[in-house]
């Protein structure tokens, strides 16, 4: 059991040292002629505005909000689809009313405008 | 020494080391993103204790959701953004709070180390997903569902305090 985790392991670790190889290979092949020009930040080809330290608009934290509940709500899921099989149509009605409650919630944040981008 | 020894000493030095990073962090920023670090540790522990399901939920909801949510928290508060230099991390009332939290650890440790903690030998038979899918279904089928109701509960009062 815990040696198919080992290749995950493996698969990590080789994960971790491809970037580190390509960013090595590179300081060791380039030259280095740094000039003021050159050393300047710059973000998707045009020069920044303002800090990179800026306050965020709240929207993001409501719909990170509505992403954790439902993902707390897909680790439920998971368990109840290995055995639907097995279990039968009373499982399905089960789970309906769990969906169904927090598709309540849903609708709420849909009504309350809280998923309007404004 | 076994591989899963050594193992379990490397992920647990890991896990221990992003939490000391964490709390030593100047920027609180940076903190959460070491938090991250050692949630995905807790979640390789929880591999070698053979919990898969527990891990995968501790990566789905720990290091995916709780993260992404506490980093926006982070990004919406003006002060925090602004990054703080020559701030001492020590106020006037250190020495009360490191007296208490002492004082938790000490208490912490004592219970852990005199608890006779029921350890059970025999593997679990079958499938362990299942098991748990047949229990949301029948035996625990009110706690789930109840779960729903907090779930909603949350996700309702999170908005009316956002919207506020």
């Amino acid at each position: 059991m815990l040696a198919n985790y080992a290749i995950l392991a493996v698969f990590m670790v080789v994960a971790g040292l491809v970037p580190i190889g390509a960013l090595a290979t590179a300081w060791v092949i380039r030259p280095h002629k740094p000039n003021p020009v050159k050393s300047e930040i710059y973000e998707c080809g045009i020069e920044t505005v303002g800090e990179a330290w800026v306050q965020f608009k709240v929207q993001y934290y409501i719909y990170a909000l509505v992403f954790v509940i439902f993902d707390v709500e897909t680790a439920f899921l998971y368990p109840w689809a290995v055995a639907y099989n097995r279990l039968g149509v009373f499982a399905l009605f089960e789970m309906s009313i769990f969906v169904a409650i927090l598709l309540a919630g849903l609708l709420y944040a849909w009504r309350k405008g809280a998923l309007e981008w404004v | 020494m076994s591989i899963t020894q050594v193992a379990f000493i490397l992920i647990s030095a890991i896990t221990l080391g992003s939490a000391l990073a964490m709390v030593t962090s100047r920027t609180v920023f940076v903190a959460a993103l070491w938090m991250v670090a050692a949630f995905v540790g807790v979640a390789a522990l929880y591999i070698l204790l053979e919990a898969g399901f527990l891990a995968a939920i501790q990566l789905l909801i720990y290091a995916g959701g709780i993260a992404v949510l506490i980093l926006f928290a982070i990004m919406l508060t003006p002060r925090v953004m602004q990054p703080m230099e020559g701030l001492s991390r020590f106020n006037d009332q250190w020495m009360f709070v490191a007296a208490v939290s002492a004082f938790l650890f000490a208490g912490l440790w004592a219970l852990a180390i005199r608890t006779d903690w029921p350890v059970n030998l025999q593997r679990v038979t079958g499938d362990n997903i299942f098991l748990l899918g047949r229990g949301f279904m029948t035996q625990y089928l009110l706690p789930f569902e109840v779960t729903s109701i907090l779930l909603l509960v949350a996700l309702v009062g999170a908005i009316v305090i956002a919207r506020d």
